[in-house]
């Protein structure tokens, strides 16, 4: 006998779920998460090199997780800064999820810690499509990378709470159509802020900072027309099947995952 | 390539739901996959057959239901199809307050199972 059933569910439910749960706890020990993803070689590492540097200098509480298939050359990089720096190899997965972030900061991230930024693998399909527990997703482009950028990989630009040219002092030389640059991102996100960065010459150095501690400040934050709606819940959704994180109890976030099973990941 | 993540997801849903259907085979899995996802059909498709493989899921059919991109312009209410990449801004005004209508949707929408060995048997002969 075959029978059908009417399963509706959200097929990143569980991701959603455990990233809505993390940065709920983030925030309750005021930290606010930087979600950072590019193509490799955009300059995500410089960048942070830099603003790291610099909370340093002001006695901002910072810290950093970059994750990279195989290497560690980045962590190298970035413990410069001399703020905590973790790395973490995914060992061929494309990608962070919130499960996995959750179980690396345990037992690592520094309790005073305000701002964690989180390099993630170099790749702008694969990590769009999860979520971490930011409060704020950065997206970046370097100069020499094209203007089509953003319409070549539309669901990264197109959730991104704030976009990123960097390397602008090769802007000139790489024949760069700024405009055309703007006119795609706002095609996909319209209204969200673009900043320029070098971090040659320390172009617009700081301000990554000063955005990401604004969000902490309960600054609103961008909200890109793709995350207007809601990708699992269309109207007239079932919730038959158990939530991941019920409401009902009184500590509903400090319950472990009710669906959790170890989480078997793809190598390769 | 994430889309082995997902086919996995699916799996491990559906094996969930199995166990509560007391289904003892899936012939057919559908999803609806919007335009905006991010997910190629295709590749999702050969990453499913793989991530059935030895679980209650093996050699279930992957059928996809692709939900176009919809958009609405919140201040002149003009509704058009977002195309891919996506048209996310008003060309009739060059407002920006737009509301996606569809086209994010990546959901399990139903499970055919099978729950006689036997029946199974007699339609693999067929
Ligand atoms: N000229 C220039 N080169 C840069 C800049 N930022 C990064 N780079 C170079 O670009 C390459 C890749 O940078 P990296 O930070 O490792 O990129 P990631 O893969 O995104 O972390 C390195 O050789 C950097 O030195 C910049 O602002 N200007
Ligand atoms: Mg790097
Ligand atoms: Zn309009």
């Amino acid at each position: 006998m075959c029978r059908l059933t009417d399963l509706r569910q959200a097929v990143l439910e569980r991701n959603d779920s455990r990233a809505e749960r993390l940065r709920t706890e983030l925030a309750a020990r005021g930290t606010v998460a930087v979600n950072l993803l590019s193509s490799p070689g955009s300059g995500k590492t410089a960048l942070l090199e830099a603003e790291l540097r610099l909370a340093r200098e002001r006695g901002l509480p910072a810290a950093a997780l970059t994750a990279d298939l195989a290497t560690e050359n980045d962590a190298r990089r970035l413990a410069r800064s001399g703020v905590p720096v973790k790395q973490v190899l995914t060992d061929g997965l494309c990608h962070l999820e919130a499960e996995m972030l959750a179980g690396h900061l345990a037992g690592w991230l520094p309790k005073n810690t305000r701002l964690l930024f989180v390099e993630n693998v170099g790749n702008l399909v694969c990590p769009a499509s999860y979520d971490l527990g930011e409060s704020l997703r950065v997206v970046l482009a370097s100069v020499t990378e094209g203007e089509d950028k953003p319409l070549k990989y539309p669901t990264a630009f197109g959730l991104a709470q704030l976009v990123v040219v960097t390397k602008q002092d090769l802007a000139q030389a790489a024949g760069f159509d700024r405009e055309a640059f703007l006119a795609n991102v706002r095609q996909v996100n319209p209204g969200v802020e673009v900043l320029e960065t070098s971090a040659r010459t320390g172009l617009n150095l700081g301000t990554l900072l000063e955005r990401a501690l604004s969000v902490g400040e309960g600054a609103a934050v961008h909200r890109p027309v793709m995350a207007r709606q809601a990708r699992e819940h269309a109207p007239g959704d079932s919730h038959a099947h158990a939530e991941p994180h019920a409401h009902s109890g009184p500590h509903p976030h400090a319950e472990p995952h009710p669906h959790a099973e170890p989480h078997a990941h793809v190598q390769g | 390539m994430h889309e082995m993540s997902i086919a996995m997801a699916v799996v491990c849903q559906v094996e969930e739901a199995a166990r509560e259907h007391a289904a003892v085979g899936v012939e057919a899995v559908t999803l609806r996959v919007g335009e905006l996802a991010g997910v190629v059909p295709e590749a999702l498709r050969f990453s499913f057959g793989l991530a059935c493989e030895g679980t209650v899921l093996d050699g279930a059919e992957l059928v996809t239901e692709h939900v176009p991109g919809l958009a609405r312009c919140a201040s002149c209410a003009r509704e058009w199809a977002t195309g891919m990449p996506p048209r996310l801004c008003c060309e009739q005004c060059g407002d920006s307050r737009t509301e996606l209508l569809s086209g994010r949707e990546l959901q399990i929408a139903g499970v055919r199972w099978v729950h006689d060995p036997r029946h199974a048997l007699a339609l693999e002969e067929l």
